[in-house]
């Protein structure tokens, strides 16, 4: 290991959240930038996510994913920014020093000035599932799929059930039956689905594929490949009700059960993760307890549509610029706590320094339920700051809150910003 | 009179749209609490259209597909037969973002365009 370089910021992954933070910090005025990325080229999961829908928020118009991708590709080739592909990061120390090897230059470190975490993040396996029976060739998680359909150009099975209504599950239930294959049922062990409702109707009802909510895998059969799988019934604790087992048919079972942010090298150098979004814990400026490392992306939290990431990524890799410039000063007054009240599971960030924040600073957050007709409230210290009426709130739907600096300055000696749900 | 059922998209609330036809023509809509619900509702019951996604074979390139997609939306009916017309092409590479790689899909009059680059 005779290599040593440099670079002001070491972006970790190209996918959006990576490819979005370098076009801002270039942008923000640092010249040495190097991202680093795992696949055979840059864009990430946007490229097996063929569909359309991604973009409407950031340009105002429906693109597939290979064209969004596309769009932040360009301006990070316009901008001259440095990147190496099929390199893996191996490991990252807390005075940021970036070791990642590659075929061609093999093993190699990289000191940085400030490092971006944006390594998105995986799918849950069926080990974390714990459904009973054989382990037979045939099942896959919804991504691997998706991966093997539309970039690699083979379709996996041809009798399909889906367990979770994930919407990476959905998709993939309309490209199968698109691809030739017979999709049975898409099974949910919640009573309601995870999936946005635009992909139940155009992925599920127009291809009239049932969807079984408060159902789940009970049992799997078939030896060297999946013969079929027995679904029943769950109760409110999500135990399954006896009786009302149901075996179904299938050579393919795919698994929509949930994403998991990727977070071994940030957890290896020492960042503090949160337990509820498994990703880092963060202030105001996306910067993690490790000063100059910051996060974004699905790395940070999952997300649901790319716009946010790309939103999120832009503010993160703003930010890093100015710690790389040394323009953010310390902070002098002590940080505001953001805690979560009835109904709402996280919020990122976690903390918030009044005098670093900018004028603006979007608080995302999901909730624990689904809840109707409510308000979105916040409380300084106690006191009800804002509260917003929602017809409606859902798991499976972020939700955001807007705080101003003007708000914050107001309440100088304010220590807790609380975030809940209430009934209208 | 027939009376249809159908799950609004426009927002996480879904809600059950019931719609009274007389014969092609939508008497009411009911069950929708805003008026994106009932223009949803007539839209989607005289002219459902849905653009369509695929791939496509590549010949010689860094990869062995391109993504498609139908350059505007096309009728819900049509869509498989839309997927069927792409089965057998096959396209030697460079692909670029918005080549057409089939003019009239399905008889549409919508051409189908590459949404990828590939070398």
């Amino acid at each position: 290991m005779n290599n040593y370089l440099s670079a002001d910021i070491v972006i970790i992954g190209g996918g959006p959240a990576g490819l979005a933070a370098a076009v801002a910090a270039k942008k923000n005025g640092i010249d040495k930038i190097l991202i680093l990325e795992r696949d055979r080229e840059l864009g990430g999961i946007l490229n097996q996510c063929i569909h359309n829908g991604f973009g409407l928020h950031t340009f105002k118009e429906e693109l597939t994913g290979p064209e969004y991708a596309a769009r932040f590709i360009e301006q990070v080739l316009d901008l001259d920014i440095e990147y190496k592909l099929n390199t893996m990061v191996m490991d990252i120390s807390r005075d940021k020093v970036v070791t990642a090897m590659n075929r061609e230059e093999g093993m190699f470190e990289v000191c940085a000035g400030a490092v971006i975490l944006a390594m998105g993040c995986r799918e849950r396996p069926r080990g974390a599932l714990n459904i009973p029976g054989f382990r037979p060739a045939g099942i896959f998680s919804a991504g691997t799929a998706q991966r093997l359909v539309n970039m690699e150009g083979y379709l996996p099975g041809r009798e399909v059930v889906i367990l979770g209504s994930g919407d990476i599950g959905l998709i993939m239930a309309r490209r199968m039956t698109l691809e030739g294959a017979k999709v049975k049922v898409v099974a949910e062990l919640m009573p309601y689905s995870g999936g946005l409702k635009r992909n139940i109707v155009q992925c599920l009802d127009d291809y009239g594929i049932p969807l079984k909510l408060s159902h789940t895998v009970v049992d799997i059969k078939g030896k060297e490949r999946l013969e079929g799988i027995t679904l029943a019934e769950v109760d409110c604790k999500g135990k399954p009700i006896p009786g009302t087992e149901e075996f179904y048919s299938c050579d393919t079972l795919l698994l929509s059960v949930g994403l998991i942010p990727e977070n071994e090298l940030s957890a290896g150098m020492g960042v503090e993760l949160n337990p509820v979004t498994s990703g880092p814990r963060v202030n105001e400026s996306l910067e993690t307890n490790i000063e100059g490392v910051f996060a974004c992306g699905n790395v940070l939290h999952v997300h649901d549509l790319v716009d946010f990431v790309s939103e999120e990524a832009a503010a993160a890799g703003k930010n890093a610029a100015a710690y790389v410039r040394s323009e953010k000063e310390t902070a002098t007054t002590p940080f505001v706590r953001l805690t979560v009240g009835t109904g709402v599971r996280y919020t990122v960030p976690e903390t918030i320094c009044a005098e670093r924040m900018g004028e603006h600073l979007t608080v995302r957050f999901r909730v624990g339920g689904v809840y109707k007709n409510c308000y979105v409230s916040v409380y300084f210290d106690g006191e009800m700051i804002s509260r917003r009426k929602k017809a409606v709130v859902a798991p499976g739907e972020m939700e955001e809150i807007m705080l101003t600096k003007k708000q914050l300055m107001e309440y100088p000696d304010l220590r807790e910003i609380n975030v809940r749900i209430e009934e209208a | 009179m027939e009376e249809k059922n159908l799950i609004c998209i426009n927002c996480p609330l879904g809600c059950m749209l019931t719609v009274a036809m007389d014969g092609k023509k939508i008497v009411s809509v009911a069950g929708n609490t805003c008026r994106r619900g009932d223009t949803y509702a007539r839209k989607e019951l005289t002219n459902p259209t849905r653009i369509v996604t695929s791939t496509v074979r590549v010949l010689g390139g860094s990869e062995s597909m391109v993504s498609v997609k139908t350059k505007e939306d096309i009728p819900k009916g049509k869509v498989l037969e839309c997927v069927r017309a792409l089965k057998d092409v096959v396209l030697p590479a460079p692909v670029k973002i918005g080549d057409v790689i089939l003019e009239d899909a399905a008889g549409t009059g919508v051409s189908i365009v590459a949404t990828k680059n590939v070398q």
